[in-house]
């Protein structure tokens, strides 16, 4: 299969019928830009709620909350890829996402907005420079019925600072 | 046979009977007489031997075999008990101990054959037979002929009640059979509580079983040694029902024959009107006979006074002091019983919340509901805690041995005395608890405890004393290892400190006495003029500091030189849920653990001194430095700067301190969480807790905070 793919990409390709893998993400907003999630890594969306500040902690990291009995640090999404600090409004979701490492993380973010099914042939990888401090967290960049969705490496994301 | 699946209860097993071993002989080593100990450990050691032979373990075998063969000697009293040969046992135990380790790792015993030691129990043995061979040979020749004339009619040595006698009558009297069965279990069967089983219940598909010996009961629990009888009340033949049971695997023989009731020796004992009383009431005596059936061997000890009987008693219950039912669980399993426990206490308090918040809406029945939901809670809570509490007995059983090792190693005289052992802690932490007191107890051997001569210069009894206390005070759990040698020479350790390089000369002449004993617990510090095995390399003190404090514990020195010196070592009886007491600061709600709370003090803003630029206050005679939590918090007070002061005074060891909050909500009992290893948890957080309406609480650290 790989094989046939490799031979003749662009024919296959466009009928659509190649069987290459896709994956789902999940879309949400921040400010005006849309980025993308990999749905995997996601353990629950959860409407804002009352947030327990910890002291003596950087700025992007908001506080702690009970995700049904376990104690779930949050941070803000806005600030970790370099925008100005969340205003909370009716849409405002936290993703809580499980990561290898540090098990469940929550992210604030301003909006949730769908889930896209996204194949190989959607993502364009290094389209940013890898020496950017910001691009660190991105893994590529994914289209999508014209628009374009920063996808989220989300391993990086979560060390960075730390 | 494969016998992996039973290695873990093995080593279990085999671990328990060499502690017991080690303690027994320590024992005999003091008091040679006494016929209990010697009992017990030739029991332990014969256990120990079957163990090893039934999983293959040659040598082990090999080994207890001799040790036993000694023992049973002990026993017979044909030789006496010397010192030279609690020492010869003592390596045995040892060499059994590495065996056992050797197991634990490799699922091998290794191949050390120990012929040195089993040489020295022959010469033990050897010793005996010069004196007195003859007697021992008589006396082994006897039990057997005793165990082999009880053997065929075991069910005529069973005494049967009133009811059974009745209805073994009755029985009779229709036609039907009752038939006495003697079941014997292969040697070496590893399940024969199953086997026993799987007999009852193949008997029972063709007959009635109206009496077991040893009741039905002890043989769920194992409590037989090989063989158990059986009175079957049935329509079928003998032949067919011994067909039965010996057809479950594992059972060696099966005899049975015909009862007859005047063949029984504790038939006749029933007095005659007695037995026409009960033919008279047969009938409701055959309905109520199931039930007496499990205390059936209770009177039969009392009523056994024959010989025979004694012996056959003997074989099938040794004579083991009563033990406790117990079941072995996975500590994971409890791990997660607890967290569950957690979790019911949080819904818990998130009803009571409610409840407090709909105060007028809420009827009185329901309050009544939550209180009693918070009672039961709170026992629930309580008896996990007690499940996962175990004495710190099996740590402290080993150190005796170890003294008195170290005793003879070092040449000092000296004894250790011990207090509290039944005390208990947190299972998890009674079996981190082992190394730190093992390096303590080393220390006050070692460094503590002088030499003969200088003792005998200061007056000192030439046999030094170490102790070791355990109790319980408060939510703590305090444990002390003194001694009464030299102390810790404060002048000495400055010295040490200062040629380190640790601290600088000015800085050493500066420090108190209590500053530089506390130098002791960092890395790589002896003052110890030689390095020897047993301490003195200066991995010790930094070791148990770190490992005490990684279980929320606290260890303390008190010392005076040529007096001794006491170890305190403070842990927290419980890990994962603590009384605390509820606190506002700023808009937020922070929990103080109460084991940390001295009191409360309100203190109005004129009292406030300022010492060295730092707020004090002057608190019944003693000078207390305040702490603005919401400072420390970088929170907003709410208070009014005017405002008396509401004032938490916290202890850690002998200091005080007041911390300032804003407000206070109240005592609760709350589940310790874990703020997770994202966060790099500010030193003064000690974890979180969630409150009963699901918002998140941090745990402050008083100790941190100090």
């Amino acid at each position: 299969m790989e094989l046939s793919a490799n031979n003749a990409p662009n024919v296959l390709g466009e009928e659509g019928r190649k069987p290459v893998e896709t994956v789902q993400y999940i879309v949400i907003r921040l400010g005006e830009e849309q980025y993308g999630i990999d749905i995997r890594n996601i353990n629950n969306i959860i409407r804002m709620q009352h947030i327990t500040r910890v002291p003596k902690m950087p700025g992007y990291l908001k506080g702690v909350i009970n995700l049904r009995g376990e104690v779930v640090p949050v941070m803000s999404m806005r600030l970790r890829v370099g925008l100005s600090d969340d205003e909370y409004t009716k849409a405002t979701r936290i993703i809580v996402l499980k990561l290898e490492q540090e098990g469940n993380v929550g992210f604030i973010v301003d909006e949730v907005k769908e889930v896209v099914t996204l194949s190989d042939n959607d993502i364009e990888k290094n389209a940013y420079n890898a020496n950017d401090e910001k691009s660190n967290l991105i893994s590529a960049v994914g289209k999508h019925n014209g628009e374009l969705i920063t996808l989220l490496d989300l391993n990086t994301i979560s060390l960075e600072g730390n | 046979m494969d016998v992996s699946q039973y290695l873990e209860i093995f080593l279990d097993e085999t671990k328990e009977h060499l502690q017991n071993l080690n303690t027994r002989i320590l024992e005999l080593e003091a008091d040679p007489e006494n016929m209990d100990t010697i009992n017990e450990i030739f029991r332990a050691a014969h256990s120990l031997k079957g163990m090893a032979g039934t999983m293959g373990f040659k040598r082990m075998q090999n080994l207890t075999h001799d040790m036993e063969n000694v023992f049973s000697e002990v026993r017979n009293g044909t030789i006496k008990v010397m010192p030279e040969m609690i020492d010869v046992l003592f390596q045995c135990l040892d060499a059994l101990e590495e065996y056992t380790d050797s197991i634990q790792f490799s699922a091998d015993e290794g191949s050390n054959d120990n012929e040195n030691l089993i040489r020295q129990l022959n010469d033990i043995l050897d010793g005996k037979d010069a004196e007195g061979g003859a007697p021992a040979q008589k006396k082994e020749a006897a039990p057997k002929e005793a165990a082999g004339a009880a053997e065929g009619d075991k069910w005529d040595n069973i005494a049967l009640n009133d009811s059974q006698i009745a209805v073994i009558q009755e029985a009779l009297s229709q036609g039907k059979k009752v038939y006495g069965l003697n079941v014997v279990v292969q040697e070496g069967c590893m399940l024969k509580a199953a086997r026993a089983f799987l007999v009852f219940k193949a008997v029972e598909e063709l007959g009635e079983i109206i009496l077991s010996e040893p009741g039905a009961q002890e043989v769920e629990e194992e409590k037989f040694d090989r063989d158990f009888t059986l009175f079957v009340l049935t329509e079928t033949e003998l032949d067919e029902i011994i067909k039965a049971a010996a057809a479950v695997s594992e059972i060696e023989g099966v005899t049975g024959a015909p009862i007859v009731l005047e063949n029984n020796k504790y038939f006749g004992k029933a007095a005659p009107e007695e037995k026409a009383e009960a033919a008279e009431q047969k009938p409701q005596e055959q309905t109520a006979a199931p039930a007496p059936v499990p205390a059936a061997p209770a009177p039969a000890p009392a009523g056994q006074k024959a010989p025979a009987a004694r012996t056959d008693n003997k074989k099938q219950t040794p004579a083991k002091p009563v033990v406790n039912r117990t079941v072995r669980v996975d500590i994971e399993k409890l791990d997660s019983l607890m967290n569950l426990v957690s979790e019911l206490i949080i819904a818990k308090n998130s009803l009571v919340s409610a409840s407090d918040k709909e105060q007028t809406k809420t009827n009185s029945a329901f309050n009544e509901q939550v209180e009693y939901l918070e009672s039961v809670t709170t026992n629930l809570h309580e008896s996990v805690m007690k499940v996962r509490m175990v004495p710190i007995e099996s740590v402290v059983n080993k150190f005796p041995r170890m003294i008195r090792d170290l005793s003879k190693k070092l040449g000092k005289k000296m004894e250790l005395y011990m207090t509290g052992e039944e005390t208990e802690l947190d299972r998890t932490v009674v079996d981190e608890i082992g190394d730190p007191l093992m390096h303590l107890l080393r220390n006050s051997a070692d460094h503590g405890l002088e030499s003969a001569e200088v003792r005998a210069q200061r007056g000192k009894p030439d046999v030094g004393s170490i102790f070791l206390d355990a109790y319980q005070d408060g939510n703590n759990v305090v444990i002390e290892v003194r001694d009464d040698g030299n102390g810790i020479d404060v002048e000495a350790v400055r010295a040490k400190a200062v040629e380190r390089g640790t601290v600088t000369p000015e800085q050493a002449a500066n420090m108190a006495d209590k500053e530089i004993i506390n130098l002791l617990f960092l890395p790589s510090f002896s003052t110890a003029k030689q390095v020897t095995d047993v301490s003195g390399r200066g991995v010790g003190l930094d070791v148990v500091k770190s490992k005490i404090e990684s279980l929320s514990g606290e260890v303390e020195v008190k010392s005076k030189l040529g007096e001794g010196s006491t170890w305190t070592i403070r842990l927290p009886l419980t890990l994962a849920i603590i009384q605390a007491l509820m606190v506002v600061v700023g808009d937020e709600k922070y929990a103080i653990s109460l084991g940390s709370i001295k009191g409360l003090e309100d203190i109005p803003t004129s009292d406030i001194k300022l010492v060295q630029n730092k707020e004090v206050i002057n608190l019944r005679g003693t000078v207390t430095p305040l702490i603005r939590l919401n400072e420390v918090l970088d929170c907003e007070s709410k208070r009014s700067k005017d405002e008396n002061l509401i004032v938490v005074i916290v202890k850690k060891g002998d200091k005080t301190a007041g911390l300032v909050i804003d407000e206070l909500i109240g005592q609760q009992e709350i589940v310790i969480k874990s703020l997770g290893r994202y966060i790099k948890q500010c030193k003064f957080i000690s974890g979180a807790t969630i409150l009963g309406d699901g918002e998140v609480a941090l745990i402050l650290d008083a100790n941190a905070l100090i």
